[in-house]
């Protein structure tokens, strides 16, 4: 008899199941777990408790978070910190892999895990932070838990997870220029808006997935959450094999071989059924703009920012009125346009050499407005380095863009990089919630080539025009 | 963790969808961004940060108008919540500090996945009712009368004294009722856990790094 046709997370769920709790709940197995400085102090209740850490191989802390990105800054490597200073302390104590601030090692964790091959396909990562469902792109089961749980898989190297529902998301399509990774998961969330992954472990697939890089699918993994799945993957294929070949952490020699026959099964089976199936029709998509407080408050660029007026719903006219009113903008006008005072490029969603790339192409020979402040903050050391080796830091600095350190930095600003009350940014980072980038701040979240475009303008700006 | 069996108290209805970890458990004080130097651990100091976005004004002053700073709802027991309740940030401190504040039970139409799973960590109850229930149960509580919350028995008895049944996986009702800690409970399982690395070892020898310490 034929094995039952399964999905790819059915595949990496059924193998990591050490035991089944029954109604829908199992242990599973934790192949890789990342600290991050915020949640070192699980590291210290598992002291404080006299427990050991279960698997320090298997585990490796990151000062992300909390570190400055300052390039001037007299604490560069956060000794002062009381997060990243506990971190470090703790590594120590616990034998566990600290990724070193300054060395090529250290980043943004969702942007140095894959980096390092840290993060294979088929294994599970997790991570205390919601956007561990970026891994997820490289076909392998990472989901975002708090620090109580963080404590237990320190202590056990298990996690008690309910196995959720199932739901394919096919994009289909040929992404016009201009358009990214980023204009195809803010477009998605647009149209089925914030509450439709809960419960579910989404894998996405179609034409527009398959012919996306590896960062591209990082981006659009990422915002998995930002619709409520705690889950989202993507088959390994050939584009990851090549991704994951070669990094400092990935299998060699006959192990590599191993892996690479491995990985080649876990694509989702022909007849395998989803509980839910979306398609979506990418052809003629455009840059897309967030304009309200979460991310399905989304235009396309060319587009007019809504009149609640015309939403017969009265809840969500409120809501609407209330983030327009937040976000200080005038129903009807046009989004392209909105002078602004920021333009953040970074964050676990667009921190990414590509990403780099893309918005240093459109940067290239034009100014920042000096009522604009604009920064890049690189997602790694690695990445850093490497757009230094191909100019983009002259190229972003000759067009008075500040170049910084890498970090989580403005994404949510828990280092003290925030944007001021009343301030507006375009930022590609992933969440646009009141006060996210520092109590009343005005995020427009947009693709890297789109808030490039916008810093050169000082208005929010339609890259098309530019390129 | 502290079980929990019963709650009695006022419920504070804020049922507007979607309210985020970022809103519940802010990084800052609307008065204080700026570097973090800490993360609030002490009872007093989680409960004062819940919902301070939405709780104090530049100045730091308590906005009257906000529902948790209204005279009944200050002791609030219960929340009622909209969809999508605790979306968002993975932060386990959007539990801890609506526990330390004394709400140890949202009812809302959906919640945050991430946000539901710590809640059970932090000794909470997220429960799931049809949202034209949680309406009706916010249109009962405006006056801070109080709610009953038994589970064991798996009721809610609002003020008007009608009882909402509802139908916890027993994984779940046994978490609350015991309020016994996880790790020690997992850790009885170790031998599972050193069979399990062993198969995989075995199954599959990439997905571990090179032996270094332990070989």
């Amino acid at each position: 008899m034929p094995a039952q046709a399964r999905t790819l997370f059915e595949k990496i769920w059924d193998r990591h199941i050490v035991a089944d709790y029954g109604s829908g709940f199992a242990l599973m197995y934790v192949d890789r777990l990342i600290v991050p400085d915020l949640s070192s102090r699980s590291l210290s209740q598992l002291r404080t408790r006299g427990l050991p850490l279960a698997r320090p191989e298997l585990v490796f802390g990151v000062a992300d978070h909390a570190i400055t990105t300052d390039p001037h800054s007299d604490d560069p490597r956060g000794l002062a910190n009381p997060f990243i200073a506990n971190l470090r302390e703790q590594a120590r104590h616990f034998g566990l892999t600290m990724l070193e601030i300054g060395e090529p090692g250290h980043g943004i964790m969702h942007v140095i895990s894959p980096e390092l091959g840290i993060a294979l396909p088929g294994l599970t990562l997790c991570c205390s932070d919601s956007h561990s469902c970026t891994i997820g792109a490289l076909g392998a089961l990472a989901w975002g838990i708090g620090g109580g749980e963080l404590t237990h898989i320190l202590a056990t190297q298990t996690s008690v997870q309910r196995k959720p529902k199932t739901m394919r998301i096919s994009l289909e399509g040929q992404l016009p220029p201009c358009t990214q990774g980023k204009d195809i998961i803010l477009r998605l969330i647009g149209e089925i808006g914030v509450a439709a992954g809960n419960g579910y472990a989404v894998e996405y697939a179609g034409t527009a997935i398959r012919s996306l890089p590896m960062e591209g699918r990082f981006t659009v993994c990422n915002m998995s959450v930002e619709f409520g799945a705690r889950f989202g993957m993507i088959a390994p294929d050939d584009v990851t094999l090549n991704y994951v070949a070669g990094r400092p952490y990935a299998p060699t020699d006959a192990l590599w071989e191993a892996a690479i026959a491995d990985w080649r099964q876990l694509p989702t089976d022909p007849m395998a059924k989803f509980d839910k199936e979306i398609s979506i029709d990418l052809t003629g998509l455009t840059p897309q703009v967030t304009w309200g407080n979460n991310p399905a408050a989304v235009l396309p660029i060319d587009g007019r920012i809504p009149d609640p007026a015309s939403e017969p719903d009265l809840r969500r006219r409120k809501e609407m009125e209330a983030a327009l009113a937040y976000m200080d903008l005038v129903p009807g006008r046009a989004i392209e346009g909105t002078p602004i005072d920021w333009v953040f490029i970074g964050s676990c969603t667009n921190s990414r050499l590509s990403d780099l790339r893309a918005a240093a192409a459109v940067a290239k020979d034009r100014k920042v407005p000096a009522d604009v402040r604009a920064w890049v903050v690189p997602g790694s050391t690695g990445v850093k380095r490497q757009a230094e080796a191909e100019g983009l830091d002259r190229i972003f600095r000759a067009a008075g863009f500040e170049w910084r350190e890498p970090g989580c930095s403005m994404c949510l600003g828990a280092n003290g990089d925030v944007v001021s009350r009343g301030e507006r940014c375009v930022s590609t980072s992933n969440r646009n919630f009141v006060g996210r980038q520092g109590p009343g701040s005005r995020t427009h979240l947009a693709s890297p080539v789109l808030a490039a475009a916008s810093a050169c303008a000082g208005v929010i700006a339609d890259p098309r025009k530019l390129v | 963790m502290s079980a929990l069996t019963i709650l009695n108290g006022p419920a504070a209805p804020l049922l507007t969808d979607n309210i985020n970890t970022d809103l519940i458990a802010p990084m800052f004080r609307p008065a204080q961004a700026g570097t973090l130097r800490g993360l609030a651990t002490k009872r007093e100091d989680l409960a004062s940060m819940l919902f301070a976005g939405l709780r104090y004004d530049a100045q730091d002053c308590e906005i009257p108008e906000f529902v948790l700073n209204r005279p009944p709802f200050r002791n609030a027991r219960f929340m009622l919540g909209g969809a999508n309740f605790g979306c968002g940030s993975s932060r386990d401190t959007a539990a801890l500090m609506l526990s330390a504040f004394g709400i140890r039970c949202v009812a809302a139409p959906s919640f945050g996945e991430i946000f539901h799973d710590n809640c059970f960590k932090a000794g909470m109850l997220p429960l799931v009712l049809e949202p034209e229930l949680v309406a009706s149960l916010a249109h009962e509580a405006k006056d801070g009368a109080d709610f009953a919350l038994d589970v064991a028995a798996q009721t809610l008895r609002a003020p008007s004294g009608r009882v909402v049944r509802f139908d916890l996986p027993a994984f779940r009702r046994e978490q609350l009722l015991s309020g016994a800690d996880e790790i020690t409970l997992t850790l009885r399982r170790n031998a599972e856990i050193q069979a399990y690395q062993e198969r995989a070892r075995a199954l599959h020898p990439w997905s571990f790094p090179p032996r270094q310490q332990d070989c």
